[in-house]
């Protein structure tokens, strides 16, 4: 691991002690691991594939629960495929949206080839640009430290881009079986009742 | 133009308790987009691309709510990897309705291809495809579509053909040049 960069299981961990009951949806790859490491709990919806759509489900949710805090834990180049929906999120101004994504400039799953966030592209001017609220990019210890208060504060909508090492930790698997992790998602936010009997 | 069956979508919307609706605009969708618009029970989500309304409607279920995705023919072409890797494998519902372009008396060529592949290709992803070519019939299979995705679980698109919308006139008057241009 580079000397100056964060590991990003260390950020998701510090990120985890304010999560209260936020809501989480992982986008596909590592965050999903990361998110399965280290706080497994039936209000995580762990995402394995669907490329560019945490963000949008995380809107869905946060419209359809208001009163609920939700957390979209991404990577750069999920994220960077589901770009324009940083306006379709901005139009909309969820007071209880945040996108948390892990930049380590490079596709992971699929060999580490390196991503335009790493020659250039700047996922937080993106989104301010796009007109989100809050942004920011955090590169240390101290700018997690910034972000975990603006999260404490709930500062939404927020997209925060966390600078991190290529090293992934160990890699946790999640249920892969994407039925029982929406149902066992809908029964704790819902109630079992309204969960398998939508009216 | 399709007055009549926008203003029986948007009961239809109200009578199964719809509350978001997101869509990509298309002329033929005006109607419902206007009335989900002026509906304060609805909140609308306009989208930069439709692959965005299948993870938003996802994402409305997981919190209980019923999302209804609108989109033209092409932007079906946008949404595939996205119902098949979300929608069909977590088993969401899904219900969108779809206005046809490179269809009944089309005269854009740029429109065919999509317009012939719209049903295949959702098929191959397991959406069920209900089409309407009336104003009835389009009443109808959105009442059905609305029930087969969020009572039967299924992955439901209602095509509305243009022979209900119309097709679009493409022809250049005869002041402009043919590159569409005023001479």
């Amino acid at each position: 691991m580079s000397k100056n960069k964060l590991f990003r299981r260390d950020v998701v961990k510090k990120l985890m002690t304010v999560r209260g009951d936020a809501l989480c949806i992982s986008g596909l790859g590592s965050p999903t691991w990361d998110l399965a490491a280290v706080d497994h709990r039936p209000e995580n919806f762990y995402i394995w594939g669907g490329m560019g759509g945490a963000a949008p489900t995380g809107l869905g949710l946060a419209l359809a629960q208001p009163d609920r805090t939700v957390w979209v834990l991404t990577g750069d180049g999920e994220q960077l495929m589901g770009v324009g929906s940083f306006s379709t999120i901005a139009l909309q101004q969820p007071k209880n949206l945040a996108i948390l994504v892990l930049d380590n400039e490079h596709y992971g799953e699929t060999g580490m080839q390196a991503a335009p966030t790493g020659r250039g592209t700047d996922l937080a001017a993106m989104a301010a640009g796009a007109g989100i609220k809050n942004t920011m990019t955090v590169r240390d210890e101290a700018g997690l430290d910034e972000l975990l208060s603006l999260l404490k504060q709930g500062r939404f909508p927020l997209v925060a881009v966390i600078k991190i090492d290529i090293t992934t930790g160990e890699t946790v698997m999640p249920p892969r079986d994407g039925k029982f992790v929406k149902n066992t998602f809908r029964s704790a936010v819902l109630g079992p009742d309204k969960a398998l009997h939508p009216r | 133009m399709g007055g009549d069956w926008s203003a029986e979508a948007h009961s239809l919307f109200k009578q199964h308790g719809i509350g978001q609706v997101a869509y990509v605009p298309d002329a033929g969708l005006s109607g419902i987009i206007k009335a989900s618009l002026a509906d304060n029970d609805i909140q609308t989500v306009p989208l930069t691309t439709e692959e965005e309304g299948i993870a938003v409607a996802a994402g409305a279920w997981l919190g209980g709510q019923k999302c209804a995705v609108l989109m033209q023919s092409s932007g079906v072409g946008n949404t595939i990897n996205m119902i098949a890797s979300l929608t069909t494998t977590c088993a969401f519902p899904l219900f969108m309705i779809v206005t046809m372009r490179g269809d009944y008396g089309e005269s854009n060529p740029w429109q065919m291809p999509m317009g012939r592949a719209v049903q295949p290709v959702l098929e191959a992803v397991g959406v069920r495809c209900l089409r309407a070519d009336t104003a009835e019939g389009a009443a109808e299979a959105i009442q059905a579509g609305l029930m087969m995705s969020f009572h039967g679980g299924e992955a439901v698109a209602v095509l509305i053909g243009q022979k209900l919308i119309g097709a679009k006139a493409f022809s250049a008057p005869a002041a402009q040049d043919a590159a569409g241009f005023q001479s």
